[in-house]
Parts: structure tokens; sequence; C-alpha cells
């Protein structure tokens, strides 16, 4: 074969093995690896062959016939995609032959299509259309039957339209394959056949997590999202590649714009984030941009504190922000200020953020969401590894051997790293979840360790026990890689499996087993989440994770690690940056005089030297008055912090409080100055997703109104406190803080393709670091510290005998604001439906859809319930995303004594049951999004 | 007989943990055996369609319970071997009724109006092809042809064929076994037909 001729096919013959096959397609001569398909080779060498039921992420299905070719010597077409290459093989892929039998195949296919393209949604970007054009088929005459089904469209997500379905079964193969799910699949047979779900009944009773996975890989109309119908045709719409605003997985996405707005998206597929997977969120979740309740104008309130907020020009609420501050700063001092950063927002605007605390006001009260779900691993993976991030990347959760999930309802916080964990027990891991609720992953899971809500560091003591007394520990990498075993050791000699099964309502067997399958596998990973960090007991949960993983030598290798995974979508980014009270950018203590050197001279100020106050104590401050001033971006306290009834306290008490947010939020209501920032779609930047990638993206659309990006608006308000900074762009600012933070060192805007960089990257050439502690940790050797098992700060009593326990559901984010403006997501889940047992609710006189009053010591909220075998008998489970039954009314601002998190998975509460008539009603701001058919 | 009947309550799952909810599948021992097929073969590659049809050897049809702890042990979702199930015709989702009903749909009689007599018999039993009545009386199923062209249309109640059939003929015969099936039963025959009708149509998700 002529080298200069494969060069040109667009591959190298230089690197091809002696044991690669040569064969011909359309007379190009080409080598490829055994086992390849024709239909890969053909695409290597540029032959674009015609596919319906072809994905090269699926396995391969053989069915639609349409990818026939010519085999030279050969008694029949041979089907491209299924059948392997030979040596010296010669295809033809366009002979008179092959042209005739897929004319034949389209023309059966659109004998029972309906010939309506111009008004269906595909057209123009539709595979059956796109092949019946290019082989010029003609329309059929319909003499016999043609197959009539009526559509399904009783989801409010997504239309089935049976009879443009032409049964390649891509559907199929993508929810079983990738989702793992299963909810369709072919039913009955021949000229009947129809994709559904078991019995006739609708995806949501099928178990269909509408990921719309299904949706972006049919080829051709037959599933639709309802958002698309009539909203533009294909030739209309740009994709735009952009970031999930969601959670900390970070997954690529495209959103479709035409005329400005945003009026689709899908996943992408070049970014290891995610590897073209997508969630219901992401897929259905981006109205909140263009909703119309969004900020458009600053608002100020006239008229003194009673006064109304009215609108107002950019430069009368920059003046009155920068006044206000500057004049509690003169008349109580910097430390009477307070600024709450945003896990929603970039690395460039939580960089201005603290630099804007620290240097223009003179404070480090500054501080953010993470404080409420991950401030304890930070605290406590700093101490045992010396960095507090995920050790490996996400991608590598598939090649472990066994998984030990705790305290993560991965596929619903987290879904598309649940993905990952469900490809690694399809490829033969061991899977163990350790959770009080019966959580969708324990159907995957070999063992389900049901423990009682608070006893994280038990169970994790007990498993250490039994692999340390068992001797199924890795001598090796303790002695040579740790310290501290001696001592730990001696804490942990109590927790024999009789006393831990006590305390966690875990059997013996069932810790031995779990105990023997961590151990024993050559990569074990352990993934967890705000199930462990949201206790009073939240870091010493934390280390008793790391403990477990540094005594099996399960870290530092792909396949096992210690995987914290972090809840928003730039909670990490805004970590990395600083948005801390005691750290500056990259974990940079304040204390340390050195490092308050470096910045001061950066910056041209003296930083303040002694730590700043955390969320929850600035709430605190701020209602013993304290603190008087208090500037709060993205965030959204009343509802997302403990005892929310304390905390619209505090910020009614403050002299001054500034909201930068994109909705009038139940805390912005309450501002002095209410100033219109942006969403992710409108803006350019980069966040730092769960596995420390750092990922760009760009603007999708204009800002709405006069709304602007928050980094342009922090650079003013500096501007007005008498600091201007010349870092106008965000990668300017990037570029400042990579120069000052030596984890993000050779991190740069321009650097950044679709897959970014995770980090540590020190250098500009240095290719970031997918594994932390590889050959050494970040503090040197691993410590073990001992913990000991602390009982939650508030357990069930007669007055109170239930254990609440908070989290998130698949279908909705954080407190609601923007997944409840999504006409699909709100329609989908409406109401909160908080969990009870089916004992307890017998009990209580309970059914499914029946209201309740939950009350703690602390508020009462109502809220309707769902009977269920999902949480054990006595504990009851909200989610926080719902402020008609705000969870945070009943939950404690009980805090774990290091890292300052409020213990939000266990308060006691009692459950009663009042008239149907109490039901909440649902807010007519979320009520009016709700999708057409569903409004009553 | 509703599917459900012989099951309802959850069984236990067989993981660490609380224990949950107890149930009574001892009951009915078809259910204790249905536990050790799948106990050990579930989870099996190329198991799927060998327990089907132990499954259904064990209940003479699919029970929906029985499918769904399949699905529980196999790790594969119910609709997927709903799938299974609809694909071969050996599999049945109902109980047999007492009396099976074939109607010929053969080429003979199709010529001769086997359709208006297949029309009639889903009316009267208000069932549609493979389905069994609410009452448990028949099941109908078309055949391609029985084998009896010269007395076309032809149908079969379990072994005795009835040629020649009219739509009206047809309707007597099946009224005849109704009322001789209800008898042996000491039920109400009127009522039993309203109860026929009640349960029409229970599969409307795939029109006819
Ligand atoms: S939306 Fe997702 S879970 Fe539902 S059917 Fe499609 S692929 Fe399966
Ligand atoms: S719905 Fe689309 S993807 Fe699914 S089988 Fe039909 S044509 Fe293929
Ligand atoms: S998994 Fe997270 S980042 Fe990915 S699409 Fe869903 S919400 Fe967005
Ligand atoms: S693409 Fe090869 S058979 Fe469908
Ligand atoms: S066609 Fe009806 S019996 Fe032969």
């Amino acid at each position: 074969m002529a080298a200069d001729e494969a060069a040109k096919a667009g591959f190298r013959t230089a690197a091809a093995p002696q044991d690669w096959v040569r064969l011909s397609v359309d007379g190009r001569e080409l080598a490829v690896p055994p086992g390849t398909s024709i239909l890969e080779a053909a695409r290597r060498a540029g032959v674009e062959i015609p596919t319906l039921c072809y994905h090269p992420e699926l396995t391969v299905a053989g069915a639609c016939r349409l990818c026939l070719v010519e085999v030279e010597g050969a008694r029949n077409l041979a089907a491209a995609c299924a059948t392997p290459v030979q040596q010296d093989m010669v295809v033809h892929t366009e002979s008179p032959q092959v042209v005739e039998a897929r004319r034949t195949v389209l023309e059966l296919l659109l004998q029972n299509h309906p010939l309506e393209c111009y008004r269906c949604e595909r057209n123009g970007d539709c595979r059956l259309q796109d092949y019946a054009y290019r082989y010029q088929v003609e329309a059929p005459r319909r003499p016999g039957a043609v197959r009539h089904f009526a559509p399904d469209d009783r989801n409010p997500f997504f239309v089935r339209d049976y009879d443009k379905c032409i049964l390649c079964g891509q559907c199929v193969r993508v929810c079983d394959e990738i989702q793992a799910i299963g909810a369709i699949d072919y039913t009955r047979r021949g000229f009947n056949t129809q994709i559904t779900s078991a019995y006739g009944q609708g995806l949501e009773e099928a178990g269909c997590v509408f990921c719309g996975m299904c949706v972006d890989v049919c080829p051709v109309g037959a599933l639709v999202p309802k958002y698309a119908l009539g909203a533009g045709r294909s030739w209309e719409k740009t994709w735009r590649r952009t970031i999930c605003p969601y959670c900390g997985v970070g997954c690529a996405i495209e959103l479709a714009v035409k005329g400005g707005r945003i009026v689709g998206a899908r996943a992408a597929h070049d970014s290891p984030a995610n590897a073209g997977k997508i969630c219901v969120k992401g897929h259905f979740g981006w109205d909140f941009v263009q909703s119309p309740d969004r900020l458009t104008t600053p608002l100020v309130r006239r008229g003194g504190k009673d006064g109304p907020l009215e609108p107002a020009s950019w430069e009368e609420a920059l003046h009155r922000v920068a006044r206000g501050l500057a004049e509690i700063r003169e008349q109580y001092g910097p430390d009477a200020l307070a600024v709450l950063s945003s896990a929603k927002c970039t690395n460039e605007e939580n960089y201005l953020m603290q630099k804007l605390a620290r240097a223009a006001l003179g404070t480090n009260n500054v501080d953010h969401c993470a404080r409420l779900c991950h401030a304890s691993t930070v605290a406590g993976l700093a101490t045992a590894f010396g960095s507090g991030a995920m050790t490996n990347s996400i991608g590598d959760l598939a090649q472990a051997q066994v998984l030990l999930v705790i305290g993560s309802n991965t596929t619903e916080a987290h879904p598309v790293i649940g993905l990952r964990i469900k490809e690694a027990v399809r490829r033969g891991a061991k899977l163990i979840v350790a959770d009080p609720r019966r959580i969708p992953l324990t159907r995957y899971a070999d063992l389900h360790l049901q423990l009682l809500p608070g006893t994280n560091v038990a169970l994790l003591n007990g498993l250490a026990w039994i692999i340390w007394k068992r001797g199924w520990y890795d001598a090796e990498f303790v002695a040579a890689r740790t310290e501290g075993f001696e001592g730990w050791s001696r804490a942990v000699e109590p927790y024999n499996p009789e006393y831990v099964s006590k305390l966690t309502g875990v059997p013996v067997q069932a810790l031995e087993e779990a105990a023997r399958f961590y151990a024993q596998a050559e990569r074990a990973a352990i993934v967890y989440s705000m199930g462990v960090t949201q206790h009073t007991s939240g870091t010493d949960g934390v280390l008793a994770v790391a403990n477990l993983a540094m005594l099996t030598g399960n870290l530092g290798r792909p396949g096992t690690g210690v995987n914290p995974l972090r809840g928003q979508n730039n909670v990490q980014g805004a970590c990395d940056m600083g948005a801390l009270p005691d750290v500056l950018p990259g974990y940079q203590k304040i204390e340390d005089p050195a490092v308050r050197e470096k910045f001061g001279r950066a910056w041209g100020v003296r930083l303040p030297e002694r730590p700043g106050l955390t969320v929850t104590e600035i709430m605190d401050a701020a209602a013993r008055g304290q603190i008087k001033g208090l500037y709060l971006m993205g965030e959204n306290p009343v509802l997302s912090d403990p005892d929310a009834g304390h905390v619209q306290q505090a910020l009614q008490r403050l002299d001054f409080l500034v909201v930068q947010d994109i909705f009038l939020t139940e805390s912005a209501a309450l501002a002095d100055v209410v100033l219109p920032g942006t969403t992710f779609a409108e803006k350019e930047g980069t966040f730092t997703n769960t596995e420390r990638r750092v990922q760009k993206f760009m603007p999708v659309i204009e800002p709405v109104g006069a709304a602007r990006p928050d980094w342009q608006i922090l650079l003013d308000v500096a501007e007005r406190l008498g600091h201007r900074w010349d870092t106008r762009t965000p990668a300017a600012i990037l570029d400042e803080a990579a120069s000052l933070t030596p984890i993000y060192g050779g991190i740069r805007h321009r650097r950044l393709g679709p897959a970014g960089l995770q980090w540590p990257c020190p250098t500009p050439d240095h290719p970031g670091t997918p594994i932390l502690h590889t050959q050494q940790f970040s503090r040197g050797k691993g410590l073990f510290y001992p913990v000991t098992y602390r009982r939650a700060h508030e357990l069930p009593d007669e007055e109170y005998p239930f254990i609440l326990s908070t989290g998130r559901l698949l279908f909705h984010f954080h407190t609601g604001t923007m997944s409840r403006r999504s006409p699909e997501l709100t329609t989908h889940r409406p109401w909160e439906r908080s969990e009870i047992n089916r004992q307890d609710a017998a009990r209580l006189g309970l059914k499914d859809g029946d209201v309740a009053r939950i009350r703690s010591r602390r508020g009462s909220v109502l809220a309707r319930v769902e009977v269920t075998d999902r949480v054990p008998p006595g504990v009851v489970f909200m989610t926080f995303h719902y402020r008609e039954s705000a969870a945070n009314l009943l939950t404690a601002a009980a805090l774990d004594p290091v890292a300052r998190i409020p213990e939000f998975k266990v308060s006691a509460v009692q459950v009663e049951k009042v008239a149907p008539e109490q039901a909440p009603a649902v807010p007519e701001e979320y009520a009016r999004c709700m999708r057409p058919e569903a409004r009553v | 007989m509703a599917e459900g009947e012989a099951t309802g309550a959850a069984f236990p799952v067989r993981r660490g943990g609380q224990p949950q909810e107890a149930a009574d599948p001892a009951s009915d021992a078809r259910w204790q055996r249905l536990e050790e097929l799948l106990a050990g073969r579930a989870r099996q590659p190329g198991q799927l369609i060998p327990l089907l049809q132990e499954i259904q050897g064990l209940f003479g049809y699919l029970p929906r319970p029985a499918l769904e702890r399949l699905a529980d042990e196999s790790r594969l979702s119910l609709n997927r071997i709903y799938g299974v199930a609809t694909f071969y015709a050996q599999f049945r989702l109902q109980p047999r009724g007492l009396h099976v009903v074939r109607v010929c749909v053969g080429t003979a009689c199709h010529v001769r109006g086997s359709a208006r007599i297949m029309q009639r018999v889903q009316e009267e039993l208000g069932v549609g092809a493979g389905e069994t009545t609410a009452d448990g009386i028949f099941s109908l199923e078309p055949v391609a042809c029985l084998g009896c062209c010269g007395l076309a249309p032809v149908m079969m109640v379990d072994e005795t064929p009835y040629g020649k059939l009219t739509p009206e003929r047809a309707q007597q015969v099946l009224r005849r076994y109704r009322r001789e099936a209800m008898a042996r039963q000491g039920r109400d025959p009127v009522a039993g037909a309203q109860a026929a009708d009640a349960g029409a149509a229970c599969d409307a998700h795939f029109p006819a």
C-alpha cells in the first residue's frame, strides 16, 4: 500500500503494526486493526456509508440493513456495521447492486412512514430524509396497510411518534447500555412491533429518568422534546457549546439558539467530564435563563428601610453600593462587612469577589455555600492528604473493581457520575451502597448497608477494624506512604463488628462482606457526598473515609481514590479561588505571613491577618448586630441555610444589604440594592468541576435587559471603592489568579480546549493531573487521623420521634429558582413529596399524596407525603427545593466543630396528618411555568 | 382472575441492613418455587428465556408480579423482560381461560368471512386477540388454519370445531359455554356478562 495514499486517507501507516488488516474500500487501500468493522474502516478512509441503527457509543445491532456493501467474492451483500474486515477484502460501497438494495430498504421504510416532513421537527436534520434524498427514492404508492399508532405524549418531556419510528433501536440501546434503566424495549412482533414500556405504562411508571439521551440518538423525528415543537427549523438553529450550570459534574452541553433565544439543548461529546452523556436537568433545565422573572435592571430601595425597591440606573445603584459599604467600613471598621460569593459564578468572579473583600473592603469575612456542603471535605482531606479535592477522575470510576458509595445519592444528585458507577457494575465491578435510604443505586448494588442516619464514622471505623484485624490491609502502603497508624489503630480498637452493628443497625455479616469486598479488590474507589459531610461529625466522617482508603492502599492509582462529589457546578472553583474566610486562592493560608506578603504585594494593599467568619457565623453576627453590611452574590441564604427563620431575621437587622442575583430571590427582596447579574449562558469564564477540571465557556446569548456579567459588576464596584483593577477580561482575571495560585499556575484561557485542564497544573506546559497523590501525598505522608463516633446533635425522642434527613431530587436543584422555571421539570415534580415509611404512614393514617405538618424545635412546614419503603421506619426525607415546604425551617444550625458545616442530615421532627386543603400552593412564579396541558 | 391475586406484597430483598418488610409468599407453594428458580440463576447470562418458560410452566402464564421478581433479581428491567415475553408467541401474559376459543383467520376462512366472525366474537367476549375475559372463562386466539377448510369459516372451542359459522351462530355457541360455566360455578350469567364487558379494552394502549 502506498504510504502517501494512506496518509491522504487520514491516518498513519508508519504506526501500523504488521498484523493490521489490509483491505480496499472503493479503490482506496488501507490498513486497520483486526476486528474493525467495514463501516469504521471506511469512515477512517473518509468513505461515508449510510447508517440508521449504528451508533459509535452503542453495541452494534445490524438491524436496519442500510449499510449494506458489496464484498468481492461474497455471495450476499454484507452489513458494513456488523462485518469485521478481513485481509485483502475488496469492498464497494456504492456499486449499482448496493444502491439498489439501499433504495429497497428506504422504500420499505417510507412505505410505513407519514410523509409529513413539512411539519416534522427533524426536517432538514433527519437521516431517513437525507438518505431518501441521496438515493432519490420516490414517494411510495401505499397499496397495503399502513401502520398507525397513537403517539405517546403522556410525559411532559418528549413525544414518541410511533408512526415515524423506524425501529432502529438506538433509543432502546442507549437507555439500556448507557443509562442502564431499560425503560423501553421492542414489544410485540412483526407488523405490530413498537418501542414501549411494559404493560403499556407511561415512561413515568417505567422507571425513566428523562435524561433525553434517547431523544438525542433518534435518527428521525420519532422522539422530539416538547419544547422543540414549533420552536424553530433545524437550519434556523445554531448550536453553541457551553457547560451545564447545575451540578458539579460539569457536563459539556450544547444550546440551540434561534434569534437570540435558547430553544433547545443536548449533550456535547467532546469533554471527558461527561463523554456525551447528559441528565434531565442539563437537557430540560435551561428555561430560567429567559424567564420573564429575570432581573433586567438594578433596583434600589427608596425612602428608608420600609420603602419599596424601585428600578434605578447602574450609575445610581453602583454609587449606592460603594457608599453603603464605605460608610459602614468607616464607622464600624472593615470587619463589620461580609461578602458571600457564589458556587454558581465563575472562577474569575469568585477570584474578584474575594479580592474585593480582602483588598477593597479589608475583611476576610468571605465565604460561600460550600460551607453548607463540603467544608468538611476541604478540612478533612487537607488534614489527611494535604489537598481537599476528589483524588481521581470521573471517567476513572468505571475502572474500579469495587465501589463503595457512601452518603451519595449519585444517580440523582450527580446523575452522569451515576452512569459511570453503573458502567463499572456492567463491567463486573462490585457495588456497595451505604445509605439510610434505599436510593436508586441500590438496585445495582451487591450490598446495601442501610445504616442509621448519623452513624457514618462508626460504620467506616467498623469496616477498617475488620480489615485491620483480619490482616487484609496493605501493610506496605501504610508503612511507606503514611504516618499515624499506631495512634489510629488504638482509636479504632473498640469498633468490633458487634458494637458497630449495634450503633449502625447494619448486620454483622453485611459488615464483614463489605470489608472483604473493599479490602480484597485490587482497585477500589470510595465515592461520597453530603451524606458524609453534612453532619456535626462531618469532618470526622471524611477523615474516616480517608483512613479506610489509606489502610488498603487504594490511592494514587486508576480506579481507586477518595472521591467527594461536589454539589454546585462551580463549588470546587469557588473554593479554589479562595472564597473562604481562612484561605486565599489555592488554599494558601491567610495566617501565613509569606502568603499575605505575596498577595499584598500583587494587589498593592495590606491584607487583613485574621481568618474571617463563615456563612453561619456571619448570619449569627448579623443577628447580633455585629455585621452591619453584607454583599451577597448569587446566594439565597434565606432558603439554603439551616434555621431559615433565623437567617431572615439576621438579614433584616443589617444596615446595608446588597444582593447581586438573576432573580428577586427571598434574600434579594430584603436588600437595599439589587444588582442584576447574568447566567452562565450570557457570559464568558471558567468553571471547575468536581474532578478539578477547569472548563472554559463562551456566551451563548446576549445578557437580558440591562443585566451585566458579574465579573464586570465586581470590577465596577471595586473601582468605585477606589480600586481600579486593570484585569478587564475573564482571561486577564484568570491570568492574575494563576500567577498567585500555584495549583492553577499553568492554566490560561487560551490553553483550555474542550477537555479543559485538571489542576494541579503548575506550569504553562503542564498537562494537568487526572490522579492526585500518585507518588506522594500533597502533604508528604498521608496522615491517619484517629476519629471516634459521636452521636448526632439531635436525636429523636418522645416529642419529636422521627429523624429528618434532607437531600436532593433528580429533577430539581438547590432552592429551585432555576429548575422550577423549567416547564418540563416543574410539571413533572411540581411540589415536595416528603418520603415516609409505609409502617409509620399507616400508624399516622397517611396515604400517598396526603398532607402532613412536619415540625421541629425550630419551625414547622406543610408538605405532601409519599409513602414508600425508600426510607426505613423512623426516618422522614425532605428535599430543600421547595420554598413553600422549606425544609430548612426545620434543620438546626448545629455545626461541625472543625469545618463549621451544619447538620442537614439529622434533625428530630414530629409528623402529623392535616386536611388536604392545607396543601401548600405552588408559588405563582413557578405555577405559571408549568406546561400548558398541566395547568388547570 | 386478576393477575396480582396470588401475591401483591413486596418480597424481602436479600441485602444487608435493616430487614425489609416481611411478606408472605409462603401461602402459595408456587411463589416459593419461583424464588428457588430465581435464586442463583436470574443473573446468569442466557437464562432469561428458560426462566420465562419455567415461570409459565409454574403458573400457566407469566404473572406480572413474577416478572417483577425476575426483574429485581436479574437486574434486567421489567420493560426489557416484557419485550422478550411479547416477542415470542409461546409466552402468555394472561392466564388461559377455562375455554380456549380459536377463530380461524386462514385463507379459506378469510374468503368466507372470518373477519366478521372474529369481530363478533371479540364483541361478545369483550376482549381482543390473545386476551382472556375478565371472568376467566374465555381466551381468544386467532389461528392460521384449523385444517378443516371445507367447513370454513371455522372456530374451535377447546377441542370442538364449529363450522359454516355465521356471526349469530358463533355468538350463540359462546353464550352456551358461558351459561354452562357459570352454572357450574354457581354464578349469575347476566351479571357475569356485564363483568366481562367492564373488563373490555383493558389493553387500550395497543389499539388493535
Ligand atoms: S429519557 Fe433516558 S431513561 Fe428515559 S427512556 Fe430515554 S434514555 Fe431511557
Ligand atoms: S424512536 Fe427513534 S431511536 Fe427509537 S427505535 Fe424509533 S427511530 Fe430508532
Ligand atoms: S449531571 Fe450535572 S452537570 Fe451533567 S447535565 Fe446533569 S446537572 Fe448538568
Ligand atoms: S447501520 Fe448497519 S444495519 Fe443499521
Ligand atoms: S383456513 Fe380456516 S380452517 Fe383452513
